[in-house]
């Protein structure tokens, strides 16, 4: 075992000034993901400042109908919340949809953000990756890429992004708090992951030595009637091949409100803005949420061994939006 | 003094009845110590360092600065490692040579061990051993398994690698209906909960191993050839093993240990991680097979021809005998097998629960159902016409075959005579429904063993054995067996095992282990009670009757021994999103006497659950760039999770043989039998489409196109 030294953060100007500028510290939450990538040699950081103890673990209304949710809060207790599983039930959802109740016990909002790709060359430091060595290859995109990305992809990586919270999160506009030892910024989640390019080891826009304090939802009557469906290839404790989260307001027969972000597809959640435009306006029937889905994936690109996700992801949006628009019509 | 009456009625009250683990509480309280846990004082700790490279040759080790860092004792690599002997035959052939580690600087595999680094903690001995850097001559290598390899070649292993009889091509070309279909299952791994794990030591002038194995005399006798060493002065001892299904024989840790500790004269310790297991634990090798059956319009089969297709390494050859389930199940006037393997540079396969049975199964008795469909025929009316009387290949008498039975039984409690035989037609709201069924077989046999029963003068008794619990429940069963032999209750027997010092025994495999050492225990219990009847007082030091099966088994008439079953599955298929999810699962099997039926449930189902995996899970990506795997782990190798298991139920019938001495047929691996095929069938019931390549992920399901009949 490599040797690093640990410390323990009790406050967010604390836990600033211990990571500093050091390249070489990394914040830890829960641990899930870090501590498997020290593991197996991914992380080797000289040091970890825990940050669970930080005051960051409360969830409060704001006004307006929103939520503010601090960093620490675990994905357990994100998901048990009463006024998430209210206002945002695709969140709930996406939590629940992911890892173990024992991962969603210890994990938290702000490192679920921050979590690596499970790409199994990523992940083997025995191969290349340009995600972990830049400049060393990708071999994914000639070897096993079945549950790799069709958006957004570049001939330098095609991991996607594993997580299920962020994909609700980005359908409802979230916004990333953090500090800094210059103070306190926010990006909207839209922004908080970098395009891919050719620089797929640089992955968030977070300010070097930025502490995540939390993730804000601004309010969206939506998405109180919203949905989050997760395909995976077995029934639990497995990453999305593909997922959906969606929230729908149909009236008169017309769409007059929808939010769509797709899992599973890109190297971040991903936003379906090309979709919500088509719908927006529609008649609420099949054959709409089949343009909006197609228009969303004119613009993937699959690789030989996962074009089936184009299928998947339509055929998602097409239940889902079904589901959601029969539901509200009841 | 003993209450055992000459003459008294046999009691067999033990046998048959539900009794939880011996060492149950042990296990759940962590009581139990496994290979890796026994402590030792001055105990060093050994890394197995892997190959980066699949072929080439070892240029340099720079085990310099290695052995510079904190605790680093010895590292051992081709250059310094003793050497050991690989040219013998042992208890189940020519040693892999595999685990003949640090001999020579080639590399075959991917995951080839080329260094041990020994520390003083295992912490310190793994940062070494990925701090060592080793520089390789690369050559090109071959990892691709496909369908017409141009090197295939037949190959035997325990069973003739081609049977032929009769004029296949006029026989299909008489056929009123004919099935040529191909189906492939992917590299299956086998990852017991408890990693291969051992720790060697020297002792007295003897070498101890406390190890995770699936026979500890099997072990001895590897160990003692491969290091010119007198077996007696060899104990392998292995009170608890944490699962085995094929992979825990002599491999690379086991060797390396020994070599530490014979050259640091102390006790190392050597455990494989997860990932290292899917190079160096053996696995399942990946099948490409052909089944081609003719049959006349009533179902009756004229031709049937199974080939299949299997993998080696290029150092040892291992078969995954596919096609040689047909030698057992059906018969017909042309009836041709035959297992063939490709060598390539991948590590060696290994047996791996229902070696040949369980991917065989899935193409034979996919492809029946197939046949069915074609002559408008109940599944299971197609199986019970083609019913043989006697083996299609050896022409021996079936010792039961109780196949039908199962059927009968199966069909009625699934509710199977109101099944629609249309595909395709079911749903439950975005899921399509189907249900399927499949045949199942394994052999029943037997190898020889000892045991000791000992009488004590308070009543009580020892048996000892050198059998394994790999978490069957073997220790608690041989407990059940030897009370009903020593007429006494359970309580005062008790069953020792997993120590080579009890003598030679069969291992726990090919659904032999249960069979085999009940055997033993019997004629050693009935010899004592033989011994006592004569009316001795017992000594301090007990009365003890050794017993050797060796010519019971060699007198057994010959004939075909095999237990059977009959798998039933629903599934739900989301054609949208590609899901399928297994419903219910019904297996009713005739194995024999059942010996304790709570761990005899917990078997059947265990395999039946590997079947679920088998069809809609497992697969084993090789890179073929690389040549090694993606994502070698348990997040990446899927198995099913508690959620893919549905309402699922395993019983049984009477099967009784008069003939045979013990009775008991083995259970280990007959679970997994014909599970997947079941499942598979089942989804053409649904969708219409036949899936014959494993697992049927949503990837391929999607891939189907709708209302094609194929994928």
């Amino acid at each position: 075992m490599r040797e690093f030294d640990y410390q323990r953060a009790s406050d967010v100007a604390g836990a600033v000034a211990l990571l500093g500028a050091d390249p070489d510290t990394r914040f830890l939450g829960g641990g899930t993901n870090l501590v498997d990538l020290m593991k197996s040699g991914v992380e080797r950081p000289a040091r970890l400042v825990d940050i669970r103890e930080l005051p960051l673990d409360e969830i409060e209304p704001t006004p307006g109908g929103g939520l503010r949710v601090g960093a620490t809060v675990t994905n357990g207790d994100l998901a048990a919340h009463p006024e998430v599983r209210r206002r945002y039930p695709a969140l709930a959802q996406a939590v629940l949809a992911g890892a173990s109740g024992q991962l969603r016990n210890m994990a938290t909002v702000g490192g679920n953000l921050l979590q690596r790709t499970r790409c199994g060359y990523f992940t083997d430091v025995t191969q290349p990756c340009n995600k972990r060595t830049p400049g060393s290859g990708c071999p994914a995109i000639t070897g096993e890429h079945h549950n790799h990305a069709i958006l957004g992809a570049s001939d330098h990586c095609v991991a996607v992004h594993p997580s299920d919270m962020g994909v609700a999160l980005t359908a409802f506009d979230a916004v990333v708090h953090y500090a800094t030892a210059d103070g306190p910024g926010e990006l909207p989640l839209a922004d908080f992951y970098l395009p891919v390019g050719d620089t797929p080891h640089r992955e968030t826009a977070l300010p070097a030595g930025a502490l995540i304090t939390g993730v804000s939802l601004p309010p969206a009557p939506v998405a109180a009637h919203s949905r989050y469906r997760k395909v995976r290839e077995r029934a639990s404790y497995a990453f999305a091949i593909g997922s959906l989260a969606a929230a729908l307001d149909v009236q008169d027969g017309v769409v007059r409100d929808a939010r769509l972000a797709l899992g599973a597809v890109a190297s971040r959640p991903w936003r379906a803005a090309a979709a919500e435009r088509v719908l927006v306006g529609a008649p609420a029937d099949a054959a709409t949420y089949a343009a909006a889905a197609d228009a969303e994936l004119a613009a993937a690109r699959p690789l030989p061994h996962n074009g089936y996700k184009v299928d998947l992801i339509r055929n998602l949006v097409v239940a889902v939006l079904s589901e959601l628009a029969e539901e509200a019509a009841r | 003094m003993t209450t055992v009456t000459p003459g008294a009625p046999l009691r067999t009250t033990s046998v048959g009845t539900a009794h939880t683990r011996i060492e149950g509480r042990d296990k759940v309280t962590g009581a139990a110590r496994y290979a890796g846990e026994v402590p030792f004082a001055d105990l060093a700790y050994g890394w197995l360092v892997l190959s980066t490279v699949a072929r080439g040759r070892i240029r340099a080790l720079d085990t310099e600065p290695v052995l510079a860092m904190p605790g680093v004792l010895a590292v051992l690599d081709h250059r310094n490692a003793p050497r050991v002997e690989t040219g013998y035959t042992g208890l189940l052939g020519k040693p892999d040579p595999t685990c003949a580690v640090f001999q020579h600087d080639r590399v075959p595999h991917l995951g080839w061990p080329v260094a041990l680094v020994v520390a003083e903690t295992s912490e310190q001995a793994r940062e070494a051993a990925e701090a060592l850097v080793v520089h390789y001559e690369q050559e090109p290598h071959d990892v691709g398994f496909g369908g017409e390899h141009p090197d295939a070649y037949p190959a035997d292993g325990f069973m003739p690698a081609v049977t032929e009889k009769g004029d296949l091509d006029a026989a299909l070309a008489s056929s009123a209906v004919v099935v040529d279909a191909e189906y492939t299952t992917p590299e299956e791994h086998h990852n017991p909960m408890e990693p291969h794990a051992t720790t060697a030591r020297w002792d007295g002038g003897r070498l101890e191993l406390i190890d995770s194995n699936q026979g500890a005399t099997w072990v001895v006798g590897e160990l003692a050839n491969l290091f010119s060493l007198d077996p007696a002065s060899i104990r392998v001892r292995s009170e608890h093993v944490g699962g085995g299904f094929g992979s825990k024989g002599v491999r690379a840790h086991q060797v390396a240990a020994v070599m530490a500790t014979t050259v640091l004269q102390r006790p190392v310790r050597v455990v494989l991680t997860r990932r290292q297991m899917f190079s160096l634990a053996g696995y399942r090798s990946p099948t490409s097979q052909r089944v081609r059956l003719g049959a006349d319009a009533d179902g009756r089969l004229r031709a049937l021809e199974h080939r299949s297709l299997s993998l080696s390494s290029t150092v040892y050859e291992f078969i995954e005998p596919s096609a040689a389930v047909a030698r057992v199940m059906y018969d017909a006037e042309a009836h041709h097998t035959a297992n063939r393997i490709v060598r390539l540079d991948v590590p060696t396969p290994t047996w791996m629960r229902a070696p040949g049975e369980a991917p065989g199964s899935f193409a034979l008795e996919a492809a029946l159902d197939e046949l069915a469909e074609k002559c408008g025929l109940d599944p299971i009316e197609l199986r019970l016409r083609n019913e043989p009387d006697k083996g299609p290949v050896s022409g021996l008498p079936f010792a039961g075959r109780n196949l039908p039975a199962c059927f009968r039984e199966g069909a009625r409690r699934f509710g199977w005579a109101d099944r629609d035989p249309r595909p395709g037609v079911r749903r439950d709201g975005r899921w399509l429904l189907g249900t399927g069924t499949a045949a199942a077989s394994f052999h029943a046999g037997a190898a020889p063993s000892t045991a000791t029963a000992t009488a004590h003068p308070d009543g009580t008794f020892t048996v000892r054995i050198s059998a394994a619990d790999i978490g069957t429940g073997a220790r608690t069963a041989l407990t059940l067996v030897a009370a009903d032999a020593l007429q006494v209750p359970p309580d005062r027997v008790q069953v020792r095992i997993g120590d080579s010092d009890f003598g030679p025994a069969m291992i726990a495999g090919g659904s032999m282990g249960t069979r085999s050492w009940s055997w033993a225990v019997q004629i050693a219990a009935g010899e004592l009670l033989e011994r006592l009847a004569l009316g001795a007082d017992i000594p301090p030091e007990g009365i003890t009757v050794r017993s050797d099966t060796a010519a019971a088994i060699g007198a057994l008439t010959p004939a075909e021994r095999h237990s059977f079953g009959a798998q039933f599955a629903e599934v739900a298929v989301d054609v949208a999103t590609g899901e399928v999810r297994v419903r219910r699962m019904l297996g009713i099997f005739a194995a024999g006497r059942i010996v304790n039926p709570l761990t005899a449930r917990g078997q059947f189902l265990g395999g039946m659950i590997w079947g679920i995996s088998m069809a809609l899970h497992e697969e084993a990506v090789r890179d073929r760039a690389s040549g090694g795997h993606v994502g070698a782990d348990l997040a990446g190798y899927h198995v099913a999770t508690h959620a893919d298991v549905p309402r699922i139920e395993a019983d049984w019938i009477d099967d009784p043989d008069p003939a045979d001495p013990v009775g008991i047929k083995g259970i280990g691996e007959i679970g997994i039998v014909g599970a997947a095929a079941a499942l598979a069938n089942a989804v053409w019931h649904a969708t219409g489409v036949r899936h014959r390549s494993l697992p049927i992920r949503p990837d391929r399901v999607l891939s189907a196109p709708a209302g094609a009949p194929d994928a």
